[in-house]
């Protein structure tokens, strides 16, 4: 099967996730059919494909926030480290806060700056002293590449911000929390160039901090920031490999329509 | 001719000239085509039919309500008044008499008078009748006729028809507005003549209330002191009922928007919106005939002195159950309006159900649900029945919950009911009450309204 041929493609890196044998369901529809596929460490992972082919429904996999739709079903063995985070030995709750997500919308909560970002520390106990929270604060927005445009302005609130503010401040809210993952679910689909180009250049700048999987919808984006490259179709993992080879030299005939513009 | 059949007529008429109109307008589309005359055929007719109708109409419902006047006029010319009583009430009297006898509302005539005025009344009635009708008939087809006459290829009558909808529509909307008007003209000047006898300040500040000894004349300037009903109304509506329904609305809406299945919510909700269904009355007698005892037998095995029959806990807690299906329902809406990505996102960051439901979604919905909570106030405080049936009559000012305290409703429903005398200020006194509490809830209810609009705005 083509998807089990392209899990690991030559890469050097340790492994940090891994899908073996994945299939998702809604009700009596399957949304994924045996995805298997290995996220590298300190690496930018971008999953591509045409809507509908399950690439978002995939990411959500990988931090169980398909745990929160009633109708969804996974089957298969994903591993964090080599934990499978699909046995009932994992606190989904711990998963989630080793494996952050940034959604395809800004969605800060309605609170000031500093409280979207102190948020995931203060319920995960990081800070011992409101001194401490400041310096994670500070830490995660400077990460998040927000921290100039907002240190005067911390009490303002979150949703004031633009929209490319607003997602930076997504992600430095993600930051906080210390993980080890982070899962963009299209972090630049609803922004302009400008703040896309911003995100784009803070997603090079956290690689090699964190292992980042990125869903995309746009290409040059995927080709841009990621050193891998996985193309979904149908539900299927069609092809998996380093982005270079994937954009200039696919080996399935699909990808290369995909890429050449043919449908999608 | 009655006027029931001068109804019928016009109305008959009105379906006539529906026809003929439509007719004619169809003979019109038949020889210039469709797309070429503007409005189709019902239209036409519709017009027309409104235009015999309506003048007509509004003619008739003002005749016959100056008709009246004008019958007793003529008969006061009529040589049989001559001799009538000089003074107003008897002069009246005797003409009420004879009019019921001349309409057959009376069988024959206390006053011998009166049995010579039916003839004359007779006959005026009938005169002012014809002409009533006559008129209108002649309102009816000068308005069929007018109408009638417009109906051409190229006149909009969709148009007029449109607007003559919407007028009636609007005429509609404005009835419970000036109802409105004049329920609170009615308070204001009831209000206005108890005030010109009690002074506002001695009635907003004054601390005894005893409106029944004011009525034996013993000082009635001191007698109105509304504080302690004030208090007891806050006490039961605002204060017990809303520790019992804020509490208990509040998890309930987190338990159904955030932890029920679909399938328990399904049959949870039904049941709930039956509890808002239940007339109060039975609350009423639920407080007053279970909980109400129940209590007093507890405050007097524990020994808390003061614990009467009536209270106010009982009144109250039974309140609060009453109102939580409003609390938790607009808890429910509220907290379903906040969006989807932010429990996502919370959730996303490692936060638990009830984490995300304390820090994000609760501080998110909390200006609805204090709408919510506002409205329940002024739902509570309005509240007559439960506080009638168990809250009991004594003016206490106490914050003694198993004593009897008495609210502003329950004293209105004192002071009005029975025989009453409605220029004493024992029962004007109701009216101020009245008013008090429609300015407290008038307000409650605006500012409810503001906060929970700010607040929908703020995610739409």
């Amino acid at each position: 099967m083509a998807s089990t041929a392209s899990t690991s493609p030559n890469i050097s890196a340790p492994i940090k996730m891994a899908a073996q044998d994945v299939n998702v369901f809604y009700g009596d529809k399957q949304a994924i059919r045996n995805v298997s596929i290995d996220v590298g460490m300190d690496e930018v992972t971008a999953f591509i494909g045409p809507s509908g082919c399950g690439k978002s429904t995939f990411l959500r996999t990988l931090n169980r926030m398909n745990d929160t739709v009633a109708s969804a079903r996974v089957e298969g063995r994903i591993t964090l480290d080599g934990e499978d985070i699909y046995s009932t030995a994992m606190d989904v709750v711990q998963l989630r806060a080793r494996v952050g997500m940034v959604f395809q919308k800004p969605n800060p909560f309605p609170k000031s700056i500093y409280e979207n970002v102190a948020y995931g520390p203060r319920i995960h106990g990081l800070a011992n002293s409101r001194a401490d929270m400041d310096v994670i604060v500070e830490q995660s927005l400077r990460r998040a590449g927000l921290w100039e445009e907002v240190k005067d302005r911390l009490q303002d609130s979150g949703t004031a911000l633009s929209g490319g503010q607003q997602q930076r401040l997504c992600i430095g809210r993600a930051i906080a929390v210390q993980p080890e993952v982070i899962l963009m679910d299209e972090p630049c689909s609803a922004l302009d160039p400008i703040a896309t180009a911003k995100i784009e250049e803070l997603i090079h700048e956290l690689r090699g901090k964190y292992a980042i999987v990125i869903v995309t919808h746009n290409m040059q984006q995927a080709a841009r920031v990621s050193q891998r490259t996985a193309f979904f179709h149908l539900g299927t993992l069609v092809e998996y490999g380093v982005t270079s080879d994937i954009f200039t030299n696919p080996r399935e005939e699909r990808t290369k329509d995909y890429i050449t513009g043919r449908y999608g | 001719m009655n006027a029931a059949s001068v109804w019928l007529l016009i109305i008959g008429l009105a379906a006539i000239a529906w026809l003929s109109a439509r007719a004619r307008a169809t003979l019109l589309e038949k020889s210039a085509g469709r797309l070429a005359t503007h409005s189709r055929a019902h239209y036409h007719g519709a017009y027309v039919a409104l235009w015999t109708l309506l003048p007509a109409a509004l003619f008739l419902i003002v005749w016959q309500n100056v008709s009246p006047a004008l019958v007793t006029n003529a008969v006061l010319t009529a040589p049989e008044a001559a001799s009538l009583p000089a003074d107003a009430f008897s002069r009246s009297t005797v003409l009420s008499e004879a009019r019921s006898i001349a309409t057959g509302h009376a069988q024959s005539a206390f006053n011998p008078q009166s049995q010579a005025l039916v003839a004359p009344y007779r006959s005026a009635i009938t005169r002012y009748d014809i002409i009533g009708a006559v008129l209108t008939l002649i309102l009816a087809f000068a308005g069929g006729a007018f109408a009638f006459t417009r109906v051409k290829a190229d006149f909009k009558a969709r148009t007029r028809v449109e607007r003559l909808v919407m007028g009636g529509l609007l005429l509609a909307s404005l009835i419970a507005i000036v109802t409105t008007i004049g329920i609170v003209a009615s308070l204001l000047f009831e209000s206005a003549r108890f005030f010109s006898m009690i002074n506002p300040l001695s009635f907003l500040f004054g601390t005894k209330w005893s409106p029944q000894s004011a009525a034996l004349g013993y000082g009635a300037e001191h007698a109105f002191g509304a504080v302690p009903l004030f208090w007891g109304t806050i006490f039961i509506g605002a204060i017990i009922a809303m520790l019992v329904a804020i509490p208990l609305g509040l998890m309930c809406a987190i338990y159904l928007t955030q932890y029920a299945r679909p399938a328990v919510r399904q049959w949870m909700k039904p049941i709930l919106e039956i509890l808002a269904g239940v007339p109060t009355v039975v609350y009423g007698y639920f407080a007053a005939l279970t909980v109400a005892p129940l209590l007093r037998d507890f405050a007097v095995a524990v020994g808390i002195s003061g614990a009467s029959s009536e209270s106010a806990l009982a009144a109250g807690l039974v309140m609060g159950v009453m109102i939580i299906p409003f609390v938790s329902s607009m808890a429910d809406d509220s907290i379903n309006a906040v969006p989807q990505s932010m429990r996502d996102g919370s959730l996303a960051m490692g936060a638990t159900k009830s984490e995300t439901i304390k820090r994000v979604l609760i501080p998110a919905a909390l200006p609805g649900v204090v709408g919510g909570v506002l409205l329940a106030v002024s739902r509570a405080i309005g509240e007559t029945m439960i506080v009638v049936m168990a809250a009991g009559l004594a003016a206490n000012l106490t914050a003694n919950p198993f004593a009897s305290v008495t609210t502003v409703t329950t004293q209105i429903v004192q002071l009005l009911t029975g025989d009453q005398e409605f220029d004493s200020p024992k029962t004007l006194a109701a009216f101020a009450l009245g008013l008090v509490l429609f300015i407290v809830t008038l307000l409650l209810n605006i500012v409810a309204l503001r906060v929970v609009k700010k607040y929908r705005e703020a995610y739409e």
